[in-house]
């Protein structure tokens, strides 16, 4: 539990552990050192192919060399993979649905001291609007190298949302199971729930003890598939504690938050309070002072929590 | 060319070319201009240079090609019926719900497309990745993919035709569709993006120069291209925006308007009528 690993490291590793299993090549666009598929180019230098700093056309070169039936994992800083490359992802991949796996490293603020041009707090946002698309966001590393080989199972676009910072693994990777689409109930609890993505898990469950100390009882959900969105676990926790908290790495407008929001507001509306970015852009420093910065810590989330609690209806709360 | 080829390429160009007015025509909308222009090349590649099979389109090795100038759909489609690929009378479904002819080329709805397209400057990314997917399984099919002039001012068309010369591949041949013209004016005022054949000699291909209406210098340059080894190869076509109907010919307007009735008739008049 003690362990500490990116994601982007798990990425990495993943592919290379997958690579007699599956048939796939791996793309790049200058970054392989930072991606971290540099590990896939040195095991397989014949299934590599650098793009160089051209991420449009390596989108669309993935998705033409996807067309003969072959996956493809396109990897870029998610800033470029999602921001940059967008349209190329939309209409070149999304659009006739070939498997291409984009592994989009580097989301969110903790990319730290390379500052807002690299913080892409946009990306979930992004392509949550592409029909076809699945999105995952895993919360350590034991969840980042399953989501690795569910995507290579499964047909069609993903987008796999890695992050530069080393994060604790939650997950025991001997018993750890993975399902796509599936949100996972970390720790039950009564009065409000904390609805968690990426590296906002672990962050979530110390929340979550925090709370206990206050006599709150709150209920953790890890969220790694954005989309398609588990609303089943969703509309149980809204109407079985009655108020939501969202945590995401991400701007508070498009991502997690509005996707929890918008399907508990059909299924069973209750307060929903969003903890993120809160539709600003990023700034450098070290990951911990930007985490306290933009309120994505623990004390946070011990407030949203409350106000979610205090916003409940009479009969609710 | 023996006589008997050429006067088959011409009958099919002609089918193609009124198949171009028929759907355009018929949808009130479309791009004629840039169809009339690509179909003579498009009639050289489907009848005469690519391994394909009507009855097989998604065939394993077939050749494939991409129409990176997506817009010009109606000719695509015009080709592709005349190659039997489905019948010629659903060119008139052009463009209205719930057809398998949409605007721009989709890949999973219309036999014998490769590619969907029609954002432009994409389409040469994919075909070189097409060109790569070969090169990695040592398959021998090859990809050809047709780019606009105007297109040519899209950034990745660059950066794809680095990629391709970077990853040497000499199964890939890029067509530009010169014919002078683009949405605003003439592309030379517009955005100049001339001289291609300097510009893409310097980006690592191997250049022909041909009038893209003539199939005996067609036939020379696509087995050029298949004889140069090490490189891709881009043939720029020097071609006529509306070539076939005298009152489209060169003129801008054609780029994005259908002809009406009267416009029509006479179109497909002049076009039953000539070689």
């Amino acid at each position: 539990m003690a362990d500490k690993i990116a994601t982007r490291e798990a990425y990495g590793d993943a592919l290379v552990a997958l690579a007699d299993k599956y048939d796939f090549v791996v793309l790049d666009a200058d970054l392989a050192e930072a991606t971290k598929t540099v590990k896939f180019k040195k095991a397989h230098p014949e299934r590599f192919f650098d793009c160089g700093i051209a991420e449009g056309n390596m989108m669309s070169v993935a998705a033409g060399i996807a067309t003969t039936g072959k996956t493809v994992f396109a990897s870029s800083f998610a800033m470029f993979a999602a921001g940059r490359a967008f349209e190329q992802v939309r209409n070149s991949i999304g659009y006739p649905h070939l498997n291409v796996k984009i592994g989009a490293t580097h989301a969110g603020i903790t990319v730290g001291e390379d500052g807002a041009t690299h913080q892409c707090n946009e990306d979930i946002a992004l392509m949550r609007t592409i029909p076809g698309m699945t999105i995952v966001n895993p919360a350590d590393a034991v969840e980042a190298r399953a989501a690795v080989e569910a995507a290579l199972s499964a047909n069609g676009p993903f987008y796999l949302r890695f992050g530069r910072f080393a994060v604790p693994v939650l997950n025991d990777a001997a018993t750890y199971r993975f399902e796509l689409g599936k949100g996972v109930l970390l720790a039950d609890g009564t009065d409000v729930t904390i609805v968690a993505t990426g590296l906002m898990v672990s962050v979530a469950l110390e929340a979550r003890a925090a709370l206990a100390a206050e006599g709150i009882s709150a209920r953790v959900i890890n969220i790694h598939t954005i989309k398609p969105l588990d609303g089943e676990i969703l509309a149980k926790a809204a109407k079985e504690t009655g108020a939501i908290v969202t945590a995401e790495e991400h701007n508070i407008i498009g991502g997690l938050g509005s996707a929890v929001a918008e399907s508990v507001s059909q299924s069973c509306p209750v307060p929903v309070v969003r903890v993120g970015v809160k539709d600003v852009y990023g700034h450098s420093g070290t990951v911990p002072a930007l985490l306290e910065a933009y309120g994505l810590t623990a004390a946070n989330l011990v407030a949203a929590a409350k106000a979610a609690v205090a916003k409940k209806s009479p009969a609710k709360a | 060319m023996e006589a008997e080829k050429l006067q088959s390429l011409r009958d099919a160009a002609k089918k193609v070319r009124i198949g171009v007015i028929e759907g355009t025509h018929a949808a009130k909308s479309g791009h004629p201009g840039g169809s009339l222009s690509i179909a003579d090349i498009l009639t050289y590649l489907y009848f005469e240079e690519m391994n394909v099979d009507p009855a097989d389109p998604r065939m394993a090795d077939r050749d494939r090609f991409v129409l990176s100038k997506g817009h010009c759909a109606p000719a695509l489609y015009a080709v592709l019926a005349a190659r039997g690929f489905f019948p010629a009378e659903e060119l008139t479904t052009l463009r209205r719900y719930p057809s398998r002819l949409q605007g721009h080329p989709d890949m999973n709805s219309t036999p014998g497309v490769d590619m969907s397209t029609g954002s432009l400057g994409l389409g040469v990314s994919a075909a070189a990745g097409m060109a790569l997917a070969a090169k990695i399984d040592g398959k021998p099919y090859r990809v050809y993919t047709a780019v606009g002039d105007g297109e040519s001012e899209e950034g990745q068309v660059w950066e794809a035709c680095m990629f391709a010369a970077h990853y040497k591949l000499d199964n890939l041949t890029v067509i530009i569709d010169w014919n002078g013209l683009q949405i605003d004016g003439p592309v030379a005022e517009v955005m100049n993006p001339t001289p291609h054949d300097e510009k893409l000699k310097a980006f690592g291909f191997h250049v022909v120069s041909i009038d893209g209406h003539d199939f005996n210098q067609m036939e020379a340059a696509f087995r050029e291209a298949r004889q140069t080894k090490g490189r891709p190869t881009a043939i720029i076509a020097k071609t006529v925006k509306g070539k076939g109907v005298s009152f489209m010919e060169n003129q801008v307007k054609w780029h994005g308007s259908a002809p009406n009735d009267e416009q029509y008739a006479q179109a497909i008049a002049e076009l039953k009528g000539g070689n």
